[in-house]
């Protein structure tokens, strides 16, 4: 095949394209409560669910939710996977556990990971809580939260869950 | 053809920089149609036109989906376009028997990007992406053309923005608006020769919903429905240089389909986001010099992308409602220099 004939493959396309990003009004409430070592859900008027991390509304109703709620940082994991996938976006050693805690007060399980316990004692029903950076690390990023541990609580029932499942 | 009609129709003030989330946009618009409409959910099926592009988000439509209600879930359908396709294809959901009202949004927030060079992400990868053709300087290439072609001026161009802008006075979501003066305008530097700022639309983020419901269950909830009499959408090939720029056939033709000559028009709202393309258009539909042009203020003034061709949608219902016209046509355009074209004749009772 001569050379005009071959398909060209590859060819360099530089390509940029910057994003200012703002959070929504929801969104930026929440994070500027994970700046001060707080989570804060927001309850629908309709449904009384309190989601978390909050999008100011709620997707069953279809309202906007502009209650505010403050949640504790203890919760129970509803369920949860063992990851031995290497990501270079996370810095958690493997393998590691991702979990869905659902916080105490909450009607929407939100996404972390469980250290200081070996994977196989992780279930559901587990009762864990927060890890937080040190104040002075507190930031409006879910990275302010390093991670879940295990606590010294009975664990809770799977029916007790099966919603947030 | 089944008898189909917008009956509620409702907008977000568009704004050049929202931070609310594009959820917390358009949750009131949806609520404030749906209240409108005097029809409860569930409908029979709901469509949106987004693009993800412009705000920098994977899936925004699947986020978007929280403002609509997808609880029990719905029978849901998204185009990557104007949500003025979203309505043609829910017109033809209700045509074909499958529905009987439905739920069509559009939402589009540019702002935390750069849009002119977001949109040259839509030319072809190969020989004109890489190139970097932003939207403003390919609308000068055929601004350019058009002039040379009809021997027109800037000025006649800037009296097309005057017009518009005076006109969104009593438009409370233009973004633009207000009197200005012809000579000050030229006297502004250019974009892009020969288009200076007033001959673009502005960037701005915005949210449209609109309700269709068929025959009878249009009469029961609306006064006087906005029909739609004919509806048509036509595309022109991707290579710019393949068109006359200083004409649009597929407007034409679509017009010709949605039978706009079939009677006298009383009112249009054409999106043109650039002062050149009205005239264009207007030659494309056959809109006399006696028809009343984007009494909104039009693209020009608002032209939230993803949104404005379904706002000149409902502004056309807007005015078969309040009965100032009887007849209207709305057209909505996509890609560049008028590369794709809707158009859709509206009627009273």
């Amino acid at each position: 095949m001569s050379e005009e004939q071959k398909p060209v493959t590859n060819i360099k396309t530089p390509m940029r394209l910057e994003y200012r990003y703002s959070a929504g009004i929801a969104t930026s409430r929440f994070l500027h409560g994970i700046a001060q070592g707080k989570i804060i859900g927001q309850r629908c008027p309709s449904c009384r669910k309190v989601y978390v991390p909050p999008r100011g509304s709620c997707p069953r109703c279809a309202v906007a939710t502009e209650e505010e709620v403050e949640l504790s940082d203890k919760g129970t994991i509803t369920t949860y996977a063992i990851v031995r996938v290497p990501s270079e976006n996370i810095d958690v050693p493997l393998p590691f556990a991702s979990v869905h805690v659902l916080l105490d007060g909450a009607d929407l399980p939100m996404f972390s990971v469980v250290q200081e316990c070996p994977l196989e004692k992780i279930r559901m029903g587990m009762r864990v809580q927060a890890v937080w950076v040190p104040k002075e690390q507190l930031g409006p990023t879910l990275q302010s939260i390093r991670y879940f541990k295990p606590i010294d609580e009975p664990d809770v029932p799977a029916d007790q869950l099966r919603e947030t499942v | 053809m089944r008898d189909v009609a917008i009956v509620s129709f409702a907008q977000a003030p568009n704004r050049r920089r929202e931070l609310r989330n594009e959820v917390e946009i358009l949750m009131p618009v949806v609520q404030q149609a749906v209240a409108r409409s005097g029809i409860a959910r569930p409908f029979d099926f709901t469509c949106s036109g987004s693009s993800d592009f412009l705000q920098g988000q994977p899936f925004a439509f699947v986020m978007a989906l929280d403002a609509a209600g997808a609880w029990p879930p719905i029978a849901e359908s998204h185009v990557e376009m104007d949500g003025a396709w979203a309505l043609y294809e829910a017109w033809v959901k209700i045509q074909a028997g499958q529905a009987e009202t439905a739920l069509v949004y559009a939402f589009g927030k540019s702002s935390p990007g750069d849009l002119p060079e977001v949109l040259a992400t839509q030319l072809d990868p190969y020989v004109m992406a890489p190139l970097w053709p932003d939207s403003v300087s390919l609308a000068a290439l055929q601004a350019r053309a058009w002039l040379e072609k009809t021997g027109k001026s800037e000025r006649d161009l800037a009296e097309i923005a005057v017009r518009a802008r005076r006109d969104a006075k009593a438009n409370p979501n233009a973004t633009v608006s207000g009197d200005f003066e012809i000579a000050k305008l030229l006297a502004k530097p250019y974009i892009a020769a020969p288009l200076r700022a007033h001959d673009c639309a502005p960037v701005c983020d915005g949210a449209v919903a609109v309700v269709l419901a068929a025959g009878d269950r249009a009469r029961a909830v609306c006064k006087r429905p906005a029909w739609i009499r004919g509806i048509d959408h036509r595309i022109e090939p991707h290579a710019l240089g393949m068109r006359d720029l200083t004409v649009s056939n597929s407007s034409r033709i679509a017009g010709e389909k949605a039978g706009v000559g079939k009677g006298k028009v009383d009112v249009a709202e054409l999106h043109a986001p650039f002062t050149h393309q009205e005239p264009i258009l207007r030659e494309a539909l056959g809109i006399g010099a006696d028809v009343k042009i984007n009494p909104s203020g039009g693209a020009l003034c608002a032209n939230p992308m993803m949104t404005a061709g379904l706002i000149r949608i409902g502004e056309a219902a807007t005015r078969i409602w309040d009965g100032s016209a009887q007849r209207a046509v709305a057209h909505a355009t996509s890609g560049p220099c008028l590369q794709q074209n809707l158009v859709c004749v509206l009627e009273g009772e």
